[in-house]
């Protein structure tokens, strides 16, 4: 989230799609509710009628995998409406930006197209620079290269009438949802998109937030109060993960990982730090090898020396080009290139995207360590169903772990929160908090490694790892790891910080080992002064929810990020009852602003040369209305998701994305426009239960609420298939089957799409085999493993499937 | 301890279901074993381990969908007429107690027949008790009688995370529910309503017919109407109108 959850309460108009917040986020629920008795509106956009639907002032379906047509048309209404906030637009974004030449888009496709690659070569979208290097801008956004004129063009393809025929909303419901949203565009207004995986389990995973983010730059959405782009994470550490690089692609605080071709610390560097010859960008990512080295120096400590590049040579590099994602490692697995896994706190026999590839992938490993809570489907998949267990080699291993309440750690939630939790019990028998699991695991290795030596153990034994109290686990040793701390006398700014104290903000990090930080995002949450995510102050100075002294939040305490466009380009608020920052003459009030630099213009309306764009962690310190940087293309485009009901994409004779890279396992097969498999399906939760289930069908009061697998359909659906509530189904797809409940419903219903009847139905994949013993199996046995082509998320959210009565 | 009122807000609920749950977990009462029937509504009624149950009813209202959810529970009578009618069988089978109002059911209850029971259930306007066929106890809702007693709220209304659970002292509830009702109403709301507030401590509010949300939503019988009229019902049990609403 851009802001975080309380913030929701400030919100004109919140937009629900791509999300069902009441079920799968409860809480949030809270402050919608909040911001409603203010007089906000609810709008719920989604496939079937949820109980977030049922809160909505208005709710209208869409056919699943067609977000990108039905915010096309938005982004096209706000245009020909002329309902743009336009001095945010003009100053605060580049849509003011004169493109290359080179820009083109024709039929489906921009230029830079390879066909044989499956790739685009970006330098095609590349903006005009002066020559001083710095892009060229038409602030009027009259210059037909620019990038509001080009935009003007691309979605001036998505009208009413093609949207609704490819999405199958009525014209009249994208219209009541256009107006309604959009009057946020006027100054002082704003409206908030709560959105999960509805809209980033798909091929076009990436533009549908894309194509959402530029409504809200569009509207001056962005910075201010109640508005921003605010992803539901799914687990109520999702975004802590991630900022500690959970992800391949990406080291602690969305550093890059080490490429094969950044031969060394310099050429690392090199490659990932951003440069920018505009005087007045802040061009924050400009800081980039204070954070890498001393991220550098966390890991490696005294081992990490100029000479030595500060171990860097130390740091695993992946293959340029390559992806080592969750799809990718699945179908490597099932290739037989790697024998040994680790399943930890997960469960990919079922969470999985075409989960029977994952369960043939774990018969060809020789070990699986299996650490979880619970028995699971994956630790168990020897036994499952379809599976001889005299035939399957795979010694699994099963290591029994503390649950979040019986450990002590940090959790950061959806609003960047990170808060401190204490322990509220011992894990029973041998279970272990995953800390003490890793220590003990790590000094077997690294006894191995001194013992018998092996394959370049520089890594392992250069590897700082003083992370134990009294042989345990100890949590603010990690916690102020992750701070960082100086390790040397380092002189800022006239002021002298001891060695081996805690870094007070990231603003003092060093690029010649003086410092360390294991994560420069996290700098400035456990300092001198204390355990910062620890904090519990109830007051509220801010008057509009920040809580500034509860928990601490990422970056430095900042509650709503890129808060400087919240503002005018004189520092005085868009909206003056919930004020962000205010500019008081001398310097910023309300929330730590982005930067502290003042205003762009003076009290007498001339540019401050002083000032800094307010988007600082874009290179030119503009907001992206042009994305360039994406895989797919510098602005969304509809294509149809991979398994589709329609043999054309109404757009453009561009059918399904044309950069997603499908794989070509034997359990890789797809039916798209196929009469053996003519319905819509998507995935998703409930309530009762958590992602797969494992440690929620252990309950029996959760399980007594929702006990087994239901397919939701429509009536027109079940009679056409003479399918009774409450009976059983089989649904299958191109890759497998699952039995389920029947409900049949009012909240679903058909589609006309392109004038044909289109039908939907969805299922939860919460529930496996393990237990309950009548509860059915994975959802995601009939999920194709196809990803984003920038994220390699799987398309669960849309694919074909038939139904018939078991 | 001033007289108690429990205000549940249905236009909140977004039937999480967390006071179900939370009431099972307090009360220490066991899950049932369930099935999906065709509805996320689980288990499918009250029971005798069942004590809150959020019912969902989905219908079509002038063309748009609706899905009422309606957290059900024992209404706490001001004059409760299954205390009426259990005290003709078993004196202090059924107690209240003067200082919150709570409707509370003792251990005395298994000494009600079986036939006693069923009056006991049918006198209820609102069908929330339910006898253990194993024990012969009757349960239903406390008002969390052990929590309020020591400064807590019920664990229904701690659990519940939008607003719609409220409990406090009813004069303060009623004002709550009031006000919501003509914020409702000024919202366009023309049905914003609270049913029977003047003869129960467990106030629910709707949007919709009643009906729309729950059978007994509203009281369904004209026991409890007064305490004199429950005891002349008392006296001649098996009237046809109790029979007959019995059957719906």
């Amino acid at each position: 989230m851009t802001n975080h959850w309380i913030d929701i309460g400030n919100s004109d108009c919140i937009l629900i799609m791509g999300s069902n917040a009441a079920e799968n986020h409860p809480i949030s629920m809270k402050w919608v509710g909040k911001a409603m008795d203010n007089g906000a509106t609810l709008l719920s956009v989604d496939p079937r009628f949820t109980r977030t639907s049922s809160k909505a002032d208005f709710y209208t379906a869409l056919r699943s995998g067609t977000d990108i047509a039905f915010l096309g048309g938005m982004i096209n209404y706000i245009i020909s409406n002329n309902l743009s906030h336009k001095e945010y637009l003009a100053y605060y974004t580049n849509a003011s930006f004169i493109l290359g030449k080179k820009y083109g888009f024709k039929d489906g496709l921009f230029s830079g197209y390879n066909n044989k690659t499956k790739s685009y070569d970006k330098s095609y979208w590349a903006f005009e620079k002066d020559k001083e290097g710095i892009p060229k801008r038409d602030h009027s956004l009259k210059n037909s290269r620019c990038v509001f004129q080009q935009l003007k063009k691309h979605f001036s393809r998505y009208d009413l009438k093609k949207v609704s025929a490819i999405t199958g909303t009525p014209t009249a419901d994208l219209e009541k949802v256009y107006k309604t949203y959009t009057a946020s565009g006027e100054k002082g207004k704003a409206a908030t998109i709560m959105y999960a995986m509805g809209w980033t389990q798909h091929t076009v995973g990436v533009q549908n937030i894309r194509a959402m983010a530029m409504i809200q730059l569009l509207l001056g959405n962005m910075g201010v109060a109640g508005g921003g782009v605010n992803a539901l994470r799914g687990e109520s550490n999702v975004q802590g993960s991630t900022d500690h690089c959970l992800l391949w692609h990406i080291w602690p605080g969305y550093l890059k990982t080490a490429r094969a071709s950044n031969v060394s610390l310099t050429a690392y560097n090199q490659k990932w730090t951003p440069t920018t010859n505009d005087p007045l960008s802040a061009n924050w990512w400009g800081n980039y090898p204070k954070y890498s080295v001393s991220f550098l120096k966390s890991m490696f400590g005294e081992n990490a020396t100029p000479s030595n590049g500060f171990g860097y040579d130390w740091m695993p590099k992946v293959d340029d080009g390559k992806a080592y994602s969750w799809l990718d490692l699945f179908d490597a697995m099932y290739r037989g290139e790697f024998t040994g896994f680790f399943a930890w706190g997960q469960n990919p026999a079922c969470s999985g995207a075409n989960a029977n590839k994952n369960r043939e992938a774990f018969s060809r490993l020789d070990w699986m360590v299996n650490v979880n809570l619970f028995d699971n489907e994956t630790g168990s998949f020897w036994k499952g169903p379809g599976m001889d267990p005299k035939k399957i080699k795979t010694e699994v291993f099963f290591l029994p772990c503390a649950a979040s309440v019986e450990k002590e750690g940090s959790i950061t939630n959806s609003g960047r929160w990170s808060q401190w939790r204490y322990k509220a019990a011992d894990p029973p028998g041998d279970a272990l908090p995953d800390g003490d699991i890793m220590i003990e695991l790590m000094n077997k290795i690294r006894k191995l490694y001194q013992v018998e030596g092996g394959a370049f153990p520089e890594p392992i034994l250069n590897l700082k790892w003083d992370y134990t109290t009294n042989g345990k686990y100890d949590s603010h040793k990690v916690a102020k790891e992750i701070n960082g701390y100086f390790l040397a006398d380092v002189t800022v700014k006239g002021k002298m910080y001891k060695a081996g104290t805690l870094v007070p903000s990231f603003a003092f990090l060093q690029a010649d080992g003086t410092t360390s930080s294991g994560n420069w995002l996290y700098c400035q949450s456990y300092t001198e002064k204390g355990n910062m995510a620890a904090r519990r102050s109830t007051q509220d100075k801010s008057g509009i929810g920040l809580y500034s002294e509860w928990s601490w939040c990422w970056p430095v305490n900042r509650r709503i990020i890129y808060n400087r466009a919240s503002v005018d380009r004189y520092g005085k608020p868009w909206d003056k009852e919930h004020p962000v920052i205010s500019w008081t003459g001398k310097g910023w009030s309300g929330d730590v602003p982005d930067g502290g630099w003042p205003p762009m213009l003076t009290a007498d309306g001339k540019l401050n040369p002083k000032t800094k764009y307010p988007f600082i962690m874009k290179p030119s310190g503009h907001a992206h209305v042009f994305g360039p940087g994406r895989a797919d293309g510098p602005f969304p485009e509809h294509y149809e998701p991979l398994e589709c009901p329609i043999d054309k994409n109404l757009m453009s004779g561009q059918f399904i994305n044309p950069t997603i890279k499908e794989f070509g396992t034997a359990a890789d097969t797809r039916a798209t426009c196929d009469p053996r498999y003519p319905i819509v399906a998507s995935t998703y939760r409930v309530t009762d239960h958590w992602q797969t289930g494992v440690m929620t069908r252990w309950q029996p009061w959760l399980l007594e609420t929702q006990p087994q697998l239901f397919c939701e359909m429509s009536h027109e659906l079940a009679k056409l298939k003479g399918i009774k509530n409450g009976g059983k189904v089989i649904v299958e797809s191109a890759r497998g089957k699952v039995e389920a409940v029947a409900i049949v419903t009012i909240r679903f219903k058909p589609f006309m799409i392109a004038g044909t009847t289109i039908h939907q139905v969805g299922l939860p994949w919460c529930f496996g085999w393990v237990t309950p013993k009548d509860g059915g199996d994975s959802a995601n046995l009939l999920t194709p493993s196809i990803g984003d082509p920038n994220t390699k998320i799987p398309e669960t959210k849309a694919f074909m499937v038939n139904v018939r009565k078991a | 301890m001033a007289d108690k009122s429990f205000f549940i807000d249905t236009t909140k609920c977004t039937a999480c279901r967390g006071c179900q749950v939370a009431c099972k977990q307090w009360n220490k009462l066991p899950a049932t074993k369930t099935f999906n029937w065709g509805s996320y509504q689980n288990p499918a009624d009250l029971s005798f381990s069942t004590f809150k149950l959020v019912r969902f009813r989905e219908v079509i209202r002038e063309g748009k969908v609706k899905w009422y959810f309606f957290p059900d529970q024992c209404r706490h009578c001001l004059e409760p007429p299954c205390k009426d009618t259990a005290d003709g069988y078993v004196e202090g089978a059924v107690i209240q107690d003067d200082a919150t109002g709570a409707v509370i059911y003792t251990g005395k209850t298994r000494m009600l027949s079986s036939s006693a029971f069923q009056e006991v259930r049918e006198s209820c306007p609102y069908n929330i008790p339910r006898q253990d066929p194993a024990t012969g106890l009757v349960a239903k809702c406390t008002m969390c009688f052990d929590r309020i007693s020591n400064g807590m709220e019920p664990a229904c209304v701690k659990a519940c995370p939008t607003g719609t659970m409220n409990f406090g002292n009813r004069a303060d509830m009623l004002d709550m529910a009031k006000e919501r009702v003509a914020a409702l109403q000024k919202k366009g709301f023309k049905k914003a309503q609270l049913l029977d507030a003047d003869s129960i401590r467990t106030v629910f509010l709707v949007v919709d017919d009643p009906m729309l949300y729950c059978k007994f939503a509203v009281a369904q019988n004209d026991v409890g109407i007064s305490r004199k009229l429950a005891l002349r019902k008392l006296m001649k049990p098996a009237t046809g109108l109790i029979t007959s609403v019995a059957k719906l």
